[in-house]
């Protein structure tokens, strides 16, 4: 039998956490309790993410479930004097959830965690990645098992699609019905792929999952194999995952000693491998038809559908891919049963969804939530709302090619549905929540960039027509903005949308789109009054003194770097506009407010 | 390593129960061990170890040990509360390695109070 412990202490070691110094809060800990004579009595091992990566480096010890946030080496020696040894809850890193409101000491009570639903993530923060026993211990390769020894391919894919279960990677396409496709295909051998290229910027669900639950992905994939009869897998990784990669190569070690993968797993008679491809980074190798390429050793560029992989993919052989997330959930579905699974969520959006949630939000970090979810219940109940007491302005959902939906429609649920009608998409799961101080031209703009940047150049409409749009948008942004330049923008947008070869180009103009139906108006301020109300916009910024409101202290002639300030004692200052750079400096210094 | 059957998955899953249900905080019992500077001072510390080797060598996966601060006794340390699921907690006081041995054996495993070691049953009232 394993050794007891009175106490785990489960340290969070995501990558936002190590970046934070969660590896060196580990070996304090380490130290001060072998130095105390506690090691006999306390477990310390870590976790992948924990998702509250806002909070981090965390912890959280059980049996109590206590979640302990914000812990440095420095502050090591008290947590454990006041924790482990006097056995009082540790009241300096606990959770506040307003400023001096009382603190939360139990993970379960926290906002954040809360209201979240977990499958997809469900070990995380519970078990060691690096231990297959843990994740056996949580009904870990139990969906593999009744897979492999109980059920024919058929009732596989049966299962899948009666669990509703919907590609997690972007479209939205049903998981059942791609195997089929893939089961029925004649040609041989057949390939299991896992998309893990997670190429929207911001983006870290996908990693997010890899480093917290490597095996959950490696069984989805045997599953998968087994239902379509594929007996290699591949998993297409990003290199710059180095943390992801090495888990995922240490679980498929474990598994292949285990038996789980190779030769006849777990004496079904079923054979099946896994290997790593590690992609360099281009956006549009998340593509399925460009990832298959870059797999097979050539430039990676999209191609023309049909044939569909499902027919001919990866060596034109029949291949089925699906992203890290879907297969996150397919064991389980097996496990606990379709019913299960699609009582979660809507009735066309089963389960659940990943997203990373960022911007301007208290509480960011990695959430999951049953589909169907409001947007209100993750910006306010999870996200904790608006810091600065700002006010919410519009929420970025799906990455490049999403879309921005206003403040107005902040009850929408997240689903399949709900999202795309409003000209949003849910892609893989971003989620950027803007305040007032956001400028939602200056925000199409940046995801135009980066989509005209990623276009791989193979078809004309994304590579030309991302460039012209690109170009539009910078001027409007520096006050050479055009009267017809709206127009223009939606008209190019419907026929790159309409005649682009993959997904990236059809779905570029969505930020575009989507900021000029719900914020018509701020286009227009910029184009036709020059004026930015977000002051992103440096190009269309006037500053000027308020000379109600301007005390006449001078401070703002040394914080300007030109000399662009005219002021003399006891005088109301003016700002030179011919000289302005408009760096903001001057504003930044105005202890009163009187700078505009 | 030998390769894994179906039934193995079994027998690892039970094995590393115990860390798993600690972590889920389900088990049938939880022990809390006073250690306030006072429980300390009296000889909690061999409480704790007891109870943990205890829970060792007779491979109990059910059974979880918590510690909290001074429960306010101090002249009664060392002392622990045994909360069995579904009945009243029972605080015993003035333990040392075999009360707590005993303990152990009829009332955590066994399901029996020992009266003569215990101070009171149910807690006191919070807020
Ligand atoms: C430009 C572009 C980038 C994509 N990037 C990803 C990605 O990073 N990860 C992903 O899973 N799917 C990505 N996709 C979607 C994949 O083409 C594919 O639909 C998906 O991996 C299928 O898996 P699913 O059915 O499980 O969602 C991308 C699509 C396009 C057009």
């Amino acid at each position: 039998m394993e050794k007891v412990y009175r106490t785990h202490l489960l340290l969070c070691a995501g990558t936002g956490c190590v970046a934070s110094g969660a590896l060196n809060v580990r070996d304090a800990l380490c130290a001060e309790i072998k130095q105390r004579d506690l090691a006999d009595e306390i477990y310390v091992t870590t976790t992948g993410c924990n998702g509250f990566c806002a909070a981090g480096p965390l912890l959280v010890a059980y049996p109590d479930g206590i979640f302990y946030q914000k812990l440095t080496p420095a502050d090591v020696p008290a947590f454990v004097e006041e924790y482990l040894v006097k056995g009082r809850v540790a009241k300096k890193h606990l959770f506040e959830p307003k400023k001096g409101a009382a603190p939360i000491p139990k993970l379960s009570d926290i906002g954040f965690f809360g209201h979240q639903v977990l499958v997809a993530l469900r070990n995380r923060g519970l078990i060691d990645p690096d231990k297959i026993d843990e994740y056996i211990a949580r009904d870990g390769y139990l969906g593999t098992a009744k897979a492999l020894t109980e059920m024919e391919p058929r009732q596989i894919i049966d299962e899948i699609l009666a669990s509703g279960l919907r590609g997690r990677g972007g479209a939205g396409f049903p998981t059942g019905l791609k195997w089929r496709f893939a089961a029925e295909a004649t040609g041989s051998p057949k390939y299991i792929l896992c998309n893990a290229d997670e190429g929207d910027p911001g983006a870290f669900m996908d990693r997010s999952i890899l480093e917290s639950d490597p095996h959950a992905v490696i069984e989805g994939m045997i599953i998968g194999a087994k239902a379509i009869g594929a007996h290699q897998g591949y998993v297409y990784v990003r290199a710059e995952y180095p943390l992801a990669i090495e888990r995922l190569e240490r679980a498929i070690q474990q598994a292949q000693d285990y038996g789980l993968l190779g030769e006849d797993i777990l004496g079904s008679g079923y054979d099946m491998n896994i290997d790593l491809y590690f992609g360099a980074g281009a956006f549009v190798c998340g593509e399925e038809t460009a990832l298959m390429q870059s797999i097979e050793g050539r430039r990676g560029m999209p191609r023309q559908r049909p044939p569909f992989p499902a027919h001919q993919g990866l060596w034109g052989r029949p291949s089925v891919l699906n992203n890290v997330e879907t297969f996150a959930n397919v064991a389980q579905i097996i496990h606990r049963g379709a019913i299960w699974f699609s009582s979660l969520g809507t009735p066309k959006s089963t389960g659940t969804k990943v997203f990373a949630l960022t911007g301007n939000v208290k509480n960011i970090g990695l959430i999951e939530v049953p589909m169907g979810t409001p947007l209100r219940t993750i910006v306010y109940d999870i996200g904790g709302g608006i810091p600065k007491k700002k006010k919410l302005k519009a929420v970025q959902v799906g990455g490049p090619s999403g879309g921005c939906i206003p403040e107005h429609m902040i009850d929408t649920p997240v689903d399949f549905e709900s999202i795309p009608a409003t000209g949003a998409i849910m892609g893989s799961g971003g989620l950027v929540v803007m305040d007032s101080s956001t400028c939602m031209v200056d925000v199409a703009k940046f995801f135009l960039e980066f989509t005209a940047d990623e276009s791989c150049g193979k078809c004309t409409p994304c590579r030309e027509g991302t460039y012209q749009m690109l170009e539009i948008l910078t001027r409007i942004c520096h006050g050479k903005g055009q009267f017809e330049d709206i127009g223009t923008l939606e008209q190019l947008s419907r026929m790159i949308g309409a005649s682009s070869l993959c997904g990236l180009g059809q779905t570029a103009p969505n930020p575009v789109l989507t900021t000029i139906r719900y914020f018509r108006k701020e286009y227009e301020e910029h184009i036709n009054e020059k004026r930015c109300r977000a002051k992103t916009c440096k190009a269309l910024l006037r500053f000027w003194v308020d000379p109600e409101m301007c005390r006449k202290c001078g401070l703002c002639v040394p914080a300007c770097p030109v000399d662009a300030i005219k002021w003399e004692k006891k005088a109301v200052a003016e700002i030179l506009l011919d000289k302005c750079t408009r760096c903001t400096s001057c504003y930044q210094a105005c202890p009163f407010d009187a700078i505009e | 390593m030998a390769k894994l059957k179906v039934e193995d998955l079994k027998r690892i899953k039970e094995s590393v129960k115990g860390t798993v249900n600690l972590r889920d905080g389900a088990a049938r019992v939880k022990v809390t061990v006073h250690m306030g500077t006072c429980g300390i001072a009296a000889g909690a510390r061999t409480v704790m170890n007891t109870l943990l080797r205890e829970i060792e060598s007779r491979q109990v996966q059910d059974v979880i040990l918590t510690s909290s601060g001074c429960a306010g006794l101090c002249s009664h340390e060392p002392m622990i509360t045994v909360e069995v699921k579904e009945t009243a907690p029972v605080k015993y006081v003035k333990l040392d390695a075999d009360k707590t041995k005993r303990i152990f054996a009829e009332h955590i495993m066994g399901g029996k109070a020992i009266v003569e070691y215990a101070f009171s049953v149910g807690s006191e009232r919070t807020r």
